[in-house]
């Protein structure tokens, strides 16, 4: 008997940890696609600078930084102008920490709409973290603006071949932060208190990360430490490919990449196991 | 056997009780420990009581539902009854995958939505237009779907002139209507409606009706519904099934299910008041056997019988107090009143029902003592039960028709000439 072809919906408890539907993932595009319009045009509706305010947090950011790091406490950075340093770093790390932060709450931000009507959970961060990529762009926007500018100036600064590596990056921090962010948003459904601890994390992980200093600031005994953070690979080699400095290294690289991978594998695992009950705990 | 739209397969569900947080990760690790490293059962599973919501239970797991098993069959318009807490809401919630069961399958052909609540994932910032697409892609539609559909979603929730207006403007009729519309051209092959039908007015719940009624006999859909609205329940629905504490106590006609359920919840037949600090108020209410005067609730066709009612006074009566009472068929619609002014010093009133009135069934009984349109001088909080048993009357022989209630004596006359 045809008895299994015949039902095309089963709902049924607990399934296997690997039991993913991928199919219908992509039979639900369209709803990615509109979960990402409505979070690039939402974030600006009713005010009048529009999308000009993605340009005036990393300006600040920047002016920030130059003032407290560079200028008080002095710290290097490997001779290039400030104002292009902090900005590449910036751009970057404000891409992994918002798209981080924003898919740890997942399950908390749409327990309305979770528990209303089915659809693959999974669309919801993964739109989370395409919708960043707007606004990331802007950013680099600004980033290339300076970056010209220095040019112009005379700066001894000039983007190489590894600039192709450019998408590969992003790729890896939306993979990486989007990995995290979903571990955390499964655990944060029963256990709340993660989500306070997480906040602090990601502060503390900044400055784990090579953003308002050089890697060679470190003593190349200690710089080991620095290179087990995943996101280390991905800041240095952006700022190699751009301005010339900083390390690069195709086996930390490999490294960032294949933590990228194994953190996204048990992610979508956890994610996919807790989003079928989490309404029960939440 | 190909006929069939859903299958429930054993389904259950247990929930914890108080707080979640406390003591969790104490019992996932005893639940890890037990089931994965000593290959036992699930310690959690086999605790938990019955969902009995006013009795304090001993354990702190609670079974929502419990093995329930039914099949709808394609086409069918299915009616979910029970009390609040009965399971419901559980079951649809699972229907719709909102939650999973603990255990058991539950086996469909076909898409399902759900129309848990109307109007989910509205964005208020966007418009109309907006929102059609974003919760019509909610619910699983393509986008070439919705363009197709859109000019007939608009014009079935009656928002055209508001279409591209933000939907935070719009009244919460209007935005029940565009959700449900949004829903109901879904196209889905499984419906599941959820006390929808109450929020909106009376001409949009009449269209609403119409389109349930259109999805299931015209297109063959099948639709599961759960509302308390007796009345709508058994104009829409073919079929019904009972929850009673998590558990399906009956499945068969709708007709057949609004009765069981009705006079199984309606237990009173009875009323009395031992103290109250009104002037004037119902002491004792109840029905009896006018021959041989004793108490009952069940009285046959043909025989009359009494309503008495024993009044207590502190004070002399008002003046132009009046003893109003309203008979309600089983789905409470109104039927007949009677009034009698009270003139002072009554203490009981008895009322005489004649024989041969009201047709077999349930009925309620529904007393208030008054000064009509000025003030109420006493209510009782739940209307009285009682039943009329048909042990043989003409209309018995017409046994799934719905005959009404009230019995007529009309003159017949018969002539072999022709009218003039």
């Amino acid at each position: 008997m045809a008895e299994s072809g015949k039902w095309t919906t089963i709902i049924k408890p607990t399934t296997g940890l690997f039991d993913i539907d991928f199919k219908e993932l992509i039979r639900y595009k369209d709803l990615w696609r509109m979960f990402v319009k409505r979070d690039i045009v939402t974030q600006y509706k009713q005010t009048i600078l529009g999308p000009l305010w993605f340009f005036v947090n990393p300006a600040l950011t920047t002016i920030m930084y130059m003032v407290v790091f560079g200028g008080i406490a002095g710290i290097s950075t490997d001779g290039l102008p400030q104002p292009l340093f902090y900005l590449s770093g910036i751009c970057l790390w404000n891409y992994f920490s918002t798209c981080l932060l924003k898919t740890s709450s997942t399950f908390k931000d749409n327990e309305n709409i979770f528990g209303k009507v089915y659809f693959p959970r999974l669309i919801m961060p993964v739109s989370t973290v395409s919708s960043s990529l707007y606004t990331f762009g802007i950013q680099l926007i600004l980033f290339v603006a300076v970056y010209i500018y220095y040019i112009v100036a005379g700066v001894p600064v000039a983007p190489n071949i590894y600039l192709l590596l450019l998408p590969v990056l992003v790729i890896m921090l939306a993979g990486l932060s989007l990995g995290f962010g979903i571990i955390i948003s499964s655990l944060t459904t029963k256990y709340r208190d993660l989500s306070i601890l997480f906040t602090f994390i990601v502060q503390l992980w900044m400055y784990a990360t090579p953003i308002i200093y050089p890697l060679s600031v470190m003593s190349p005994k200690k710089q080991w430490i620095a290179a087990l953070n995943p996101v280390t690979s991905i800041v240095e080699t952006f700022r190699y490919a751009t301005l010339g400095t900083g390390t690069f290294d195709w086996w930390q690289l490999g490294y960032s990449f294949i933590f990228m991978c194994v953190v996204l594998g048990v992610g979508i695992v956890v994610f996919n196991k807790v989003q079928r009950s989490f309404m029960d705990t939440v | 056997m190909d006929d069939i739209a859903i299958k429930f397969e054993n389904i259950s569900k247990q929930y914890r009780l108080g707080l979640v947080s406390t003591k969790t990760l104490s019992h996932d690790l005893n639940r890890w420990w037990q089931t994965s490293v000593l290959r036992k059962e699930d310690p959690y599973l086999r605790i938990g009581e019955t969902n009995d919501r006013s009795t304090k239970g001993e354990s702190e797991y609670v079974w929502a539902l419990r093995d329930i098993n039914f099949e709808v069959k394609k086409g069918e318009v299915l009616g979910i009854i029970g009390k609040n807490g009965a399971g419901k809401s559980t079951l649809l919630k699972i229907l719709s995958r909102v939650t999973t069961p603990t255990t058991g399958i539950i086996k469909a052909q076909g898409r399902i939505a759900s129309l848990l609540e109307v109007g989910t994932g509205f964005h208020p910032e966007s418009t109309g237009r907006e929102n059609i697409y974003m919760n019509g892609s909610i619910m699983g539609m393509t986008r070439k779907e919705i363009d197709s559909k859109l000019d007939e979603i608009v014009e079935f929730a009656g928002v055209a002139r508001y279409v591209d207006t933000p939907v935070k403007r719009y009244s919460s009729g209007m935005t029940v209507r565009l959700g449900f519309s949004i829903a109901a051209h879904l196209e889905p092959e499984i419906l599941v409606v959820d006390e929808v039908l109450a929020v909106g007015d009376a001409e949009f719940q009449k269209k609403a009706i119409g389109k349930m009624q259109d999805v299931s006999q015209g297109d063959g859909r099948t639709v599961l519904f759960v509302s308390h609205n007796m009345g709508s329940m058994a104009t829409l629905c073919d079929t019904g099934i009972i929850l009673e504490k998590g558990r399906l106590v009956y499945s068969g006609l709708i007709k057949d299910a609004i009765n069981t359920y009705i006079s199984n919840s309606a237990k009173e037949s009875s009323y009395e008041c031992h103290f109250s600090n009104k002037d004037l108020y119902f002491k004792n209410i109840y029905f009896r056997n006018s021959i041989d005067k004793k108490p009952s609730k069940v009285f046959p066709y043909d025989k009359p019988f009494n309503i008495c009612f024993e009044l207590n006074h502190k004070r002399n009566i008002p003046q132009d107090t009046v003893l109003s009472f309203t008979i309600f068929d089983i789905q409470k619609r109104p039927l007949f009143s009677s009034h009698k002014v009270l003139h002072n010093k009554i203490n009981d009133i008895v009322v005489q029902v004649p024989a041969h009135l009201l047709l077999g069934g349930g009925y309620y009984l529904r007393p208030v003592l008054h000064i009509p349109n000025i003030c109420f001088l006493d209510k009782i909080p739940e209307d009285i039960y009682f039943e009329i048993e048909d042990t043989g009357s003409i209309h018995s022989l017409y046994k799934n028709a719905d005959l009404g209630f009230i019995n007529v004596n009309l003159v017949w006359n018969e002539t072999d000439e022709k009218m003039d």
